[in-house]
């Protein structure tokens, strides 16, 4: 798409954020152009070429725009700027830097640096001269908020580069240069801290993608000891609206042990942005005691910004994540909501009256969402580092059905499924994460069963499919409890109910808003699993149905109070020893022994 | 809408539909608004030189030589102080029979808050209706609807909730209100001594429904005047967004475009959320709060209408007939106030959280209880006294028609819990069951 002159148009037709334009040159697809209005410069993206005429969708409002504006094409797609320093930012989903936008309210074609252009930054180089280099490749380093952050051979550069020259240890700005390279062929190229890249190509410097195999811990129970994720795996939440999706991703993204988190709020709620900017200065990132702001960065495209930079907004957050992956580092991406990015097509593809797939979504939707899943993953990179990228997004399903394409598709592409359930948000049963429809297909790989017995112990795949087994045993049993009434069965049934119940409410059930139970450390699950599972391979007597409940209540109550203390405390033993002296009340081996003395 | 003398008149219209109209017109802008033979119109597509109009009022006996003229600008509202007080139309006129208010010229629809400017939302609104107040506190800074069938009484609620939030001003935007709910609204405000701080902006069953299109954005535009410029806590009430959402389709449906489900546009849910998005907490101290209502048809959530508001807004209010007490009630189970955490045990009793949980839950065992009634089966003692609970938690707490504190709210929460059942059964947190069971 590089050419030398500069094609230009003019404006002939305005539907909504869709324009048409007479263009006097070539134009590519995806190629952005800015329309003048006024003083204001509105950007757009080639959609649809027909003839001589341009189909493109505007980032902004086109309110008053008028037919005759000016075009001025760019001869290149929508870019991000990569570089030191976008932690800890709050981005559009175009990559403005929103707090360097004055006033209060966000002003029609206001486009600002995503990068500090003044910053210096402390270099430091890792190669000498005279080493040959290819894309990607880390030239030096700079910290960035801590944080190792490699400044590497641009991306778009193709075959073998030799270095000509490199800067020693310094203070830089971005766009000072710190290298020089040349090719084979003699030709060099000045290399600074900055580069660009179209957001939607995936940025592919890496030598492998192996199957995803490491847990990716995440503090939230009913995830990481049930269906596990893994680094560089990608898993999607959906769910009616109100059980707890953002809550979830807001959780994972506070607790989970990344390098980086990156978060794109799309086409969600404002308020639930300003949560995070709220939140995160304040809070500690539970591995490296600094605040979590500075290990995340913020794409915020909320329900009420232009709905065109919607769908923008994902693949800048992915191409964030690709560009620190390929520094070895490990990402989680978020995006909250998924469903809203499809909207995003949807509406813009009705407009240019295309032939509807179903619910009037564009006909490639599926393609479009495996696309973009299929740019997470683990990396081994040129110099046998490692990097990844974990992709959890969340799908808000239309009337809360399962069977709507942007789910069905979504499942298509992603490897876990956490869905959650209208019927456990009502009865308050957070994360109402659905335990017996969910699934992590990751459990079923045999690298990662390897590297769980490493870590968690030989006995930890067993206990966990054996928890999934009881929870599916209550289920049955509460079915035919429900059909037959508590005297229609056996007492059996009761304890299998209530065994199930144990487990929902002790391990799977988790207080997002309480200090020490809204993270758990994976020692901490592996306690309370075994702690759980134990009190369900006991044998119990009981004379009476009601006896089940009532017993089982209160081993349930003692249990969440251990789960609300700090673990191993003096309180969280107290508790443990009256559960221990509760338990032996139904024992049946205990009576036995009692009776023998 | 006497066009003005520099203005150019059209007077050929190549197209005519039930809802739009075209015409040949150079040098007019996307969103303008225009006049057709005296009807309001807006553009809503331009190709080449052809623009097309809507009008609001429809077409009917829209003659092909129709005067049009277009005004230069998008729908745009007067505001000043002289707004108080005061009742309009969709277009922002006076109806209440007083003059054309003064003020400076803004256009409604503007560009939405920069994220990073908003502030937190903090204030709890008390409302004394502990459906609310318990169990889905709200904040000021909020958009809630309530959901609600429409025999049901939530026009009311809404002004009960309106008059006891202590806002600054109260704006109202009525759409497809009839003419009963129009003059109910007028007298509660007026016997309240409320009206010099309430403006309404109000389409009537009277009027055409596309002119609805127009209500959220002027009450929105008027709001924002008094949260940025006066930094005051503005309360807007939209009622009802389902007969908007009806307009938009409508719109839609007339212009061919593809529904996506239960026929409405694809684009519901960007449009509803611009409007809602408006709700807002400025760092300065003002802030928008909007509370709405939303119709449902025979209790379905599911319906895209109500389904892609609770996909936008902050939570949701359901109301809902209880027959065992026979009155109303904000049902625990399908409300919701996703800003309640920003508030409870902070700004209201430590143990707010904790009984408003445990409540809830007790209430969810006695509908198992209910089920199991319903399907034959004894009932346990513990059943028997979980719908006793719920029965008395549904009359003292959760009907529509309470008005107490929220001190008071907990007081009877640990009274029915200490009544009806034991500790361990409530399962709360030691501290507080230490502190405050009431035996
Ligand atoms: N883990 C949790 N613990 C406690 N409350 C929760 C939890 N998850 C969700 N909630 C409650 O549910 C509400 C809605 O959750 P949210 O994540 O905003 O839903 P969604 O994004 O699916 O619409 C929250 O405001 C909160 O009150
Ligand atoms: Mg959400």
């Amino acid at each position: 798409m590089e050419k030398n002159d500069k094609t230009t148009g003019t404006v002939s037709g305005i539907i909504a954020n869709l324009v048409v334009v007479d263009v006097d040159g070539p134009v590519g697809q995806n190629e952005i152009c800015f329309i003048a209005h006024g003083k204001e410069r509105l950007m757009a993206e080639v959609i649809k070429v027909t003839g001589d005429q341009a189909y493109v969708q505007v980032f902004e409002s086109t309110r008053g725009l008028r037919p005759g504006s000016k075009v001025d094409f760019e001869g290149h797609m929508l870019e991000v700027t990569l570089g030191p320093g976008m932690l800890s930012r709050n981005y559009d989903g175009l990559q403005n830097d929103l707090d360097k936008m004055e006033g209060v309210f966000l002003k029609r074609g206001d486009y600002t640096d995503p990068l500090n252009r003044e910053q210096k930054w402390s270099f430091k180089p890792l190669l000498e001269k005279g080493a040959e280099v290819i894309a990607g490749d880390w030239l030096g380093e700079v910290e960035e908020n801590q944080m190792p952050h490699r400044i590497m051979v641009p991306f778009k550069l193709e075959g073998v580069y030799t270095i000509k020259s490199i800067v020693g240890e310094g203070e830089y700005t971005v766009d000072e240069e710190i290298a020089v390279i040349e090719d084979k062929d003699g030709n060099s190229v000045s290399v600074n801290m900055v580069q660009k890249w179209p957001v939607k190509v995936p940025i592919k410097t890496h030598k492998e993608k192996p199957r995803p195999f490491k847990l990716l811990e995440t503090g939230v129970r009913c995830i990481d000891t049930l269906n596990p994720i893994t680094e560089g795996g990608t898993g999607f939440i959906p769910g009616p609206f109100g059980t707890g999706k953002t809550v979830l991703q807001h959780a994972i993204s506070k607790q989970a042990e990344a390098d980086i988190v990156i978060i794109a709020a799309c086409g969600e709620r404002a308020n639930e942005v300003v949560e995070i900017f709220k939140e995160f200065p304040e809070l500690d990132d539970p591995r490296t005691g600094r605040k979590l702001i500075e290990r995340t960065t913020i794409i915020a495209n909320t329900s009420n910004m232009p709905v065109a930079a919607r769908e923008a907004s994902v693949y800048t957050a992915m191409t964030l994540g690709e560009y620190y992956r390929a520094m070895g580092l490990k990402v989680l991406l978020m995006a909250d909501s998924t469903s809203r990015w499809a909207q995003a097509l949807r509406e813009m593809s009705n407009r240019l009256e295309e032939l509807p797939g179903p619910d009037a979504f564009p006909m490639d939707l599926s393609a479009i969402i495996s696309n973009f899943y299929s740019r997470a993953g683990y990396v081994y990179l040129n110099n046998d580092k490692t990097g990844s990228i974990t992709f959890i997004g969340t799908v808000s399903p239309a009337g809360g059905n399962l069977k709507e394409p942007v789910t069905e598709n979504t499942r298509k592409a992603a490897r876990c499924f956490y869905g959650l359930s209208q019927d456990r948000a009502d009865s308050k049963r957070y994360p109402a994460i659905d335990p017996i429809d969910s699934y992590s297909k990751y459990l079923e790989y045999p690298e990662l069963q390897k590297s769980l017995q490493k870590n968690m112990g030989e006995h930890w795949l067993d206990n966990v499919l054996k928890a999934k087994d009881i929870l599916f045993s209550g289920k049955e049993a509460d079915e035919q409890i429900n059909i037959l009434g508590d005297d229609g069965v056996p007492i059996d049934f009761h304890q299998r109910f209530w065994k199930a119940e144990l487990i929902d409410f002790v391990v799977l059930q988790q207080d997002a808003f309480d200090k020490i139970d809204a993270s758990t450390p994976l020692e901490r699950q592996k306690y309370m699993l075994e702690k759980v599972l134990n009190i369900a391979d006991t044998a119990f007597e009981f004379k009476n149905f009601e006896q089940v409940g009532d017993f089982f209540k209160r081993l349930i109550n003692q249990l969440k109070q251990m789960n609300y203390s700090e673990f191993e405390s003096e309180k969280f033993k107290t508790f443990e020893k009256e559960l221990e002296e509760m338990l032996r009340e139904f024992a049946v081996e205990t009576k036995e022994e009692a009776q023998a003395v | 809408m006497s066009s003005q003398a520099f203005q150019k008149v059209y007077t050929k219209l190549t197209n005519i539909t039930k809802a739009t109209v075209s015409l040949t017109a150079k040098d007019v802008g996307y969103d303008e608004m225009a006049v057709v033979n005296g009807r309001m119109a807006q553009v809503v597509k331009i190709v080449g030189d052809q623009v097309v109009l809507q009008v609001f009022s429809g077409t009917e006996g829209i003659p092909t030589n129709a005067e049009v003229t277009f005004l230069g600008n998008p729908p745009q509202l007067k505001v000043s102080d002289e707004l108080s007080g005061r009742f309009f139309n969709a277009y922002g006129h006076p109806i209440d029979g007083g003059p054309e208010i003064e003020g400076e010229i803004r256009e409604i629809g503007g560009p939405s808050v920069n994220p990073v400017r908003r502030e937190q939302p903090s204030q709890l609104i008390a409302t004394g209706i502990a459906g609310i107040d318990l169990n889905n506190s709200l904040v000021s800074g909020q958009k809630i609807p309530f959901f609600a069938d429409s025999d049901q009484p939530y026009n009311q609620v809404m002004a009960n909730v309106a008059l006891r939030a202590k806002a600054d001003k109260i704006i109202l935007g009525g759409m497809g209100l009839s003419n009963d709910d129009y003059l109910f609204f007028k007298q509660v405000f007026d016997n309240a001594g409320a009206l010099d701080r309430i403006v309404s902006f109000v389409n009537t069953t009277e009027d055409p429904p596309v002119e609805r299109l127009l209500v959220p954005d002027m009450a929105l535009t008027a709001a924002e005047y008094f949260a940025v410029d006066k930094d005051e806590s503005v309360l807007v009430l939209l009622t009802d967004m389902t007969l908007f959402a009806d307009a938009l389709s409508i719109v839609s449906n007339r212009m061919d475009q593809i529904p996506s489900k239960d026929s409405m546009p694809g684009s519901l849910y960007s449009d509803l959320a611009r409007i809602y998005e408006k709700a807002v907490q400025f760092p300065s101290g003002g802030s928008i709060t909007i509370v709405a209502v939303t119709t449902l048809s025979g209790g379905d959530i599911t319906h895209a209408i109500p389904d892609n508001t609770g996909y936008i807004t902050e939570g949701q209010l359901f109301l809902r007939r209880d027959t065992d007490i026979g009155k109303v009630i904000v049902d625990p189970f399908r409300s919701l106030s996703r800003l309640k955490q920003l508030v409870i045990g902070e700004q209201t009793r430590e143990d707010h959280p904790q009984v408003m949980n445990a409540a809830v839950r007790l209430y969810a065992d006695a509908a198992n209880a209910r089920t199991k009634l319903d399907n034959g089966f004894d009932l346990t003692d513990y059943d028997e006294r979980t719908l006793d609970f719920a029965k008395a938690y549904s009359e003292k707490l959760l009907a529509i028609d309470v008005n107490v504190d929220t001190d008071t709210m907990l007081d009877i929460g640990w009274e029915l819990f200490g009544k009806h059942f034991s500790k361990a059964e409530v399962g709360l947190k030691k501290e507080m069951v230490d502190k405050y069971w009431k035996e």
